[in-house]
């Protein structure tokens, strides 16, 4: 298993989609943060004040990176004919994917622990007096929370290129999904009661990109439950992915 | 050893490969040849489980390859068709590919020099002339040094002197006792390079013999295939 991990890793970092998308992620989502944690420092003095809100809002954009090399991982393999060399030399297709998956997780770990430290450092530069440091109560877990998204961001987008086998239609779902979903889907109740459960939705919780007890952008569940159902959504798509490939021919 | 048994793919009402049976044996290139949209890609792709039979079976030397855990160390293939990433490298093609089944890094340089593209392979591929990329091709399935050798239209967009280097790399690779499977439909080439036939016409088997004995008295085996054929339609 090792092997074809290495191979699939070996993959990843010989195309420059790779580089792309991840390294404009790794450069924006601080620098944004900064613009963020500067911006909200001003409106210190509302009793709703979190300087933890400003801090990882840029990752709402740095996760658009995340789902395009996750799409790109799968998807390109199908729009350049190179799925077929590759279940030539791994024709067992668990095995394939189950290393695929294993190579864009790795890829995504070491690309958080860069990203999320640098956004949050760059936040509270920005923040200035009214910054908070790692021990402060939250903290450790928004950038633990954080670093689980990215992860679960890029696997979702995986599994649900794999099901469609086509990069363009998982970006069709996605991009929207993302880019539009905090934006305005929590203004009618009835659509909130929904709209929260969906993928991103429920990983914002424990981003602090949610207010507690808002009638607009709170949420029926707690931090972790957040990050729960955004693993079931990962894991339903990833299985999806998995049947779709298994079932039907290369 | 390639043995086929009953092999059928139907693609909603189209059968593309209907119940074909036959054997490839070691020591000497066998062809496979038919008309265009014969079935004779489809069938490749049946024998390297890319595609899923409606019915029957292959076994490469006793296995299915798809059970296989490293099988380019038992065969090497060549798909008709890109199967590369444009944007990568021929070196870093070849290099997952063995990393996937344990080849170790030399091999890479080593079947990359054989092809003749040592000097090209840090290009990406997606620049590459359609005989680089067959080449490629050919370096990706001589990769694990393996006893059976699957390659669809090897000989496409190849110049005069890259159609005499592969006819004298099969014939060498078969001289050596490997199983060599090869699809075409350049006749005159097929008469030169193989010395068996497997000649298949809308998904079924219309021949399995030498090439001697289709030629017969017909004086070429382009006379003799195009006679085969029209006798079919």
């Amino acid at each position: 298993m090792t092997s074809t991990i290495l191979a699939e890793w070996t993959k990843i970092r010989t195309v420059r989609s790779t580089v792309w998308t991840l390294l404009p992620a790794l450069v924006l989502t601080p620098l944004i943060a900064y613009y963020a944690g500067s911006g909200f420092a001003s409106s210190y003095g509302s009793d709703r004040f979190d300087p933890l809100f400003p801090t990882f809002y840029s990752l709402t954009l740095g996760q658009l990176a995340i789902a395009v090399f996750g799409v790109l991982a799968v998807g390109a393999e199908h729009s350049t004919g190179s799925i077929r060399s590759g279940l030539t030399a791994v024709p067992r297709r668990g095995r394939f994917y189950l290393a695929k998956v294993c190579a864009v997780t790795a890829t995504i770990l070491g690309f958080a622990v860069l990203t999320v430290p640098a956004t949050f450092f760059a936040a509270q530069a920005g923040l200035g007096p009214k910054r908070v440091g790692l021990g402060d109560p939250g903290v450790a877990q928004a950038m633990i929370g954080a670093v689980l998204y990215l992860i679960l961001i890029s696997l979702l987008a995986l599994g649900l290129t794999a099901m469609l086998r086509s990069s363009i239609g998982a970006l069709v779902i996605l991009l929207p999904l993302l880019f539009l979903g905090g934006a305005g889907l929590g203004n009618i109740p009835q659509i909130r009661a929904v709209a929260q459960y969906l993928p991103d939705q429920a990983g914002m919780v424990i981003l602090h990109l949610t207010l507690p007890d808002d009638p607009q952008f709170g949420r029926d569940y707690g931090p972790w439950t957040g990050i729960g159902i955004m693993a079931l959504w990962t894991v339903v798509a990833l299985l999806g992915g998995l049947l779709i490939l298994r079932r039907r021919d290369a | 050893m390639i043995d086929i048994r009953h092999l059928t793919k139907r693609y909603g009402r189209t059968t593309a490969v209907d119940d074909l049976t036959f054997t490839v044996r070691p020591g000497h290139v066998t062809a496979f040849l038919g008309p265009n949209g014969a079935g004779k890609s489809t069938t490749m792709r049946l024998m390297l489980g890319l595609d899923r039979p409606t019915a029957g079976e292959v076994r490469i030397d006793g296995k299915a390859y798809q059970d296989d855990r490293r099988p380019l160390h038992q065969v090497g293939a060549m798909l008709e068709g890109r199967s590369t990433h444009p944007g990568r490298s021929a070196y870093h093609h070849l290099l997952w590919m063995a990393q996937s089944n344990r080849i170790p890094r030399v091999r890479v340089q080593q079947v990359l020099e054989m092809v003749g593209l040592a000097d090209a392979a840090r290009r990406r591929t997606g620049g590459y002339s359609l005989g680089m990329t067959q080449r490629l091709g050919i370096a990706a399935a001589l990769l694990g040094d393996p006893p059976v050798l699957l390659l669809d239209e090897p000989v496409n967009g190849l110049d005069p002197e890259g159609i005499v280097w592969i006819r004298h790399l099969l014939k060498d690779l078969a001289a050596q006792g490997r199983t060599v499977f090869v699809s075409s439909h350049f006749m005159a080439e097929t008469a030169l390079t193989a010395q068996h036939l497997v000649v298949i016409g809308r998904g079924r088997l219309l021949a399995d013999t030498t090439v001697d004995d289709l030629v017969g008295d017909s004086g070429s085996l382009e006379d003799a295939f195009i006679r085969l054929i029209g006798a079919t339609r």
